[in-house]
């Protein structure tokens, strides 16, 4: 088995105090993140991600920071569970669907266990999505690395298309928000012929739009602007955890084993296709609420009902790595950020990464194992100081919030600039949001433009120009179909529904 | 909102109103694409391929198609079924974030990121927050120390400073 060997190699990378101690670090930052309103994930990494820049130039160094920021979203992971079960706010899309079963546990005093059970679980999910990424990442690294322009550019396709063909937003706003992305990787110096591009002669514009900025802004302040429509207190039930309550509700847990499965597939599932954690969470969930025996009672604070959307949630966000270490197409905003990270590191994602830097692929791989225990001994003992967190008020953690956004922002690239186009973002963010444009297609556009805009340029040019290169071998011609069938899926589908209604 | 008047209840724009704007936005910004790859050129180029502006052409051109789309779709909602996009009290509970923050954006480049996240930090929790004058300056106070701890000291990364710290040789 020449990936347990792997396996125990990167182990060994991951072990050393200064990852440990990194570890325990991102895993902490990543909760309290996951639990302020208007830091998640994405946006948390991304302000994070320049404090890296020193670090990753030293030996071993970029293995360090990225078990740091991947353990930051790990504790992101987690952290939303806190806000959506105590406050009934889900401090992450993804933990929405854990507010229907685990505040009203909570209203019954139950919180403890419901916590209980939303980590145990988000912890498993995980743990089984970082054994599938064990075994079937070298299998599908192996595969890609006989991929040319044209393969990459079909899998850049397939994952634009799946966003039009799977995401519950209207098929066209998927589409113009996805365009804006691109537009905006566009801008600046063309990466193949030298030439300037949409900058109209403005020298802020030389290197084009950060990504990191569009996260920060988009995802922080237009979340934070969303979140003072709704008010500015937040009431929450009180957070108790002892040994005893987690015992019993380890107890309990096996009975839901099928529940689990079930989520975990679900969310291995929608990680890889780019789908991400949101839709996993309430698509498990719905297929917990048909299976179990207690269906109708859910919504009412059934443990069952924080287990589904909990381990799906972890299983996909865990999972979303996988298409972006093997072939450098992130499955979620988070994985797109983190990928982002790797390029300024100067790290080519993709294939090669298994052959060339295999210290940093097994050290990241064993460092989710260690990184998802390391958040559940957190989250497990701390419940009580993260939930005090949200007790700050929030005419004091709103600017501090803020601020640091802005730091995030100045630091990408040393450039005041970017702490207006944070302003742009976060306006845009919370008009975006409110008339339905996904974020996420436009960030992964912005942080992949360039390189789906060059494989197909490249393509073109293996080509003379002729499109029939992307049909040219089965391989590319199927996933160029897949991807056309996936764009086209929002119409198709709505033809049979009217057939079958005809026939109805 | 819980509680609020009839007026801050009222609807400030309809969401038929914002999804056009949002919609003229994308129009906008696509067109721009179009006119500057056009520019540019669109076409085939001997030994480079594709000319610059080939890829981000026809990006603008499905901008603006499906914006426009978007806007059609927007304009069939029946005037009775419009919903209220943000109403007044919630706009100005965003205004008070927003235009602040955005002096503050402004502010960074004149007189530091320190003084103008004091001040930023001061005046939201004097105004929103209602704090007595010595705790608005005790706590952006301390946050700023921290602030210039962790990221000048620990991870050595400069941020943008002014008069104020020039003359406190912080500089």
């Amino acid at each position: 088995m020449e990936e347990i060997n792997s396996l125990i190699h990167g182990f060994g990378v991951a072990l050393s105090p200064t990852n440990i101690a990194l570890m325990f670090a991102g895993v902490i930052l990543g909760v309290i993140i996951g639990v302020l309103p208007g830091l998640g994930g994405a946006n948390g990494v991304a302000i994070l991600l320049p404090l890296t820049f020193g670090m990753a130039q030293t030996p071993g160094g970029a293995t360090s920071a990225i078990i740091l920021l991947s353990c930051i979203y790990w504790g992101a992971l987690f952290g939303g569970a806190i806000t959506s079960i105590l406050f009934n706010i889900p401090g992450e899309p993804w933990s929405v669907a854990t507010t229907f079963d685990g505040y009203p546990l909570a209203q019954q005093g139950k919180a403890g266990q419901a916590l209980t059970a939303a980590f145990t679980s988000s912890f498993i999910g995980a743990f089984l999505a970082v054994v599938m990424i064990t075994f079937l990442s070298p299998v599908v690294a192996k595969f890609a690395l006989a991929f040319g322009p044209p393969e990459f550019f079909a899998v850049y396709l397939l994952t634009f298309c799946a966003f039009v063909g799977t995401s519950k937003e209207p098929p066209f706003k998927t589409l113009a928000a996805m365009m804006l992305g691109f537009a905006l990787a566009a801008v600046g110096t063309d990466t193949v012929t030298g030439t300037l591009r949409l900058t109209f002669g403005s020298t802020h514009l030389l290197t084009g739009f950060d990504f990191l900025v569009a996260v920060i802004g988009l995802f922080g302040i237009g979340e934070i602007l969303l979140t003072l429509e709704e008010g500015l207190a937040f009431r929450g039930a009180s957070a108790k955890i002892n040994s005893k309550v987690v015992l019993e509700t380890w107890r309990e847990l096996p009975r839901y084993w099928l529940t689990s499965v079930r989520s975990t597939l679900v969310g291995c599932f929608m990680g890889i296709v780019p789908g991400g954690a949101t839709p996993a969470s309430f698509m498990s969930y719905g297929v917990a609420r048909r299976f179990s025996p207690d269906g109708a009672k859910f919504g009412t604070g059934k443990v069952e009902g924080v287990v589904a959307p909990e381990t799906a949630a972890h299983a996909a966000g865990t999972s979303a790595l996988l298409p972006m270490i093997t072939l450098g197409v992130p499955g979620s905003p988070t994985a797109a950020v983190l990928l982002g990270g790797l390029m300024i590191w100067g790290l080519q994602p993709g294939p090669l990464l298994f052959v060339e830097q295999k210290d940093f692929v097994w050290g990241l791989i064993a460092s989710m194992y260690l990184g998802n225990i390391a958040g559940l001994i957190v989250v497990l003992t701390c419940v009580p100081l993260f939930a005090a967190i949200l007790r700050i008020p929030f005419s004091i953690i709103a600017p501090v919030i803020i601020v640091i956004c802005a730091i995030g922002s100045f630091t990408v690239k040393n450039a005041i600039f970017d702490v207006w186009m944070m302003v742009v973002f976060g306006i845009l963010g919370y008009l975006f949001k409110k008339t339905q444009y996904p974020l996420a297609p436009l960030v992964l556009a912005i942080v992949l433009g360039d390189n789906a805009e060059s494989a197909f340029r490249q393509a073109m040019l293996m080509s003379q120009g002729d499109l029939g290169i992307l049909f040219a071998n089965a391989l590319v011609g199927t996933m160029t179909t897949l991807a056309l069938a996936l764009l086209f899926w929002p119409m198709i589908s709505a033809l049979l529904g009217k057939l079958r209604g005809k026939k109805g | 909102m819980t509680e609020g008047s009839e007026g801050e209840r009222r609807a400030a724009f309809g969401q038929k109103s914002a999804e056009l704007a949002v919609a003229a936005f994308f129009f906008a910004i696509g067109a721009i694409v179009i006119y500057d790859s056009a520019r540019l050129g669109t076409g085939w180029q001997e030994v480079h391929g594709p000319r610059p502006g080939y890829f981000p052409f026809y990006l603008g051109l499905i901008m603006c198609a499906a914006s426009l789309i978007n806007a059609v779709r927007a304009l069939l909602v029946k005037h009775t079924d419009d919903k209220a996009f943000v109403e007044v009290g919630q706009l100005k509970l965003v205004l008070t974030v927003l235009v602040p923050t955005a002096v503050y954006a402004g502010l960074v480049g004149w007189i530091g990121i320190y003084v103008a996240s004091f001040l930023y930090i001061a005046v939201f929790m004097r105004w929103l927050g209602k704090y007595p004058w010595w705790k608005a300056a005790v706590v952006p106070g301390c946050v700023i120390v921290v602030f210039f701890v962790v990221f000048e000291k620990w991870f050595k990364v400069p941020l943008p400073k002014g008069p104020l710290e020039n003359l406190l040789g912080l500089g």
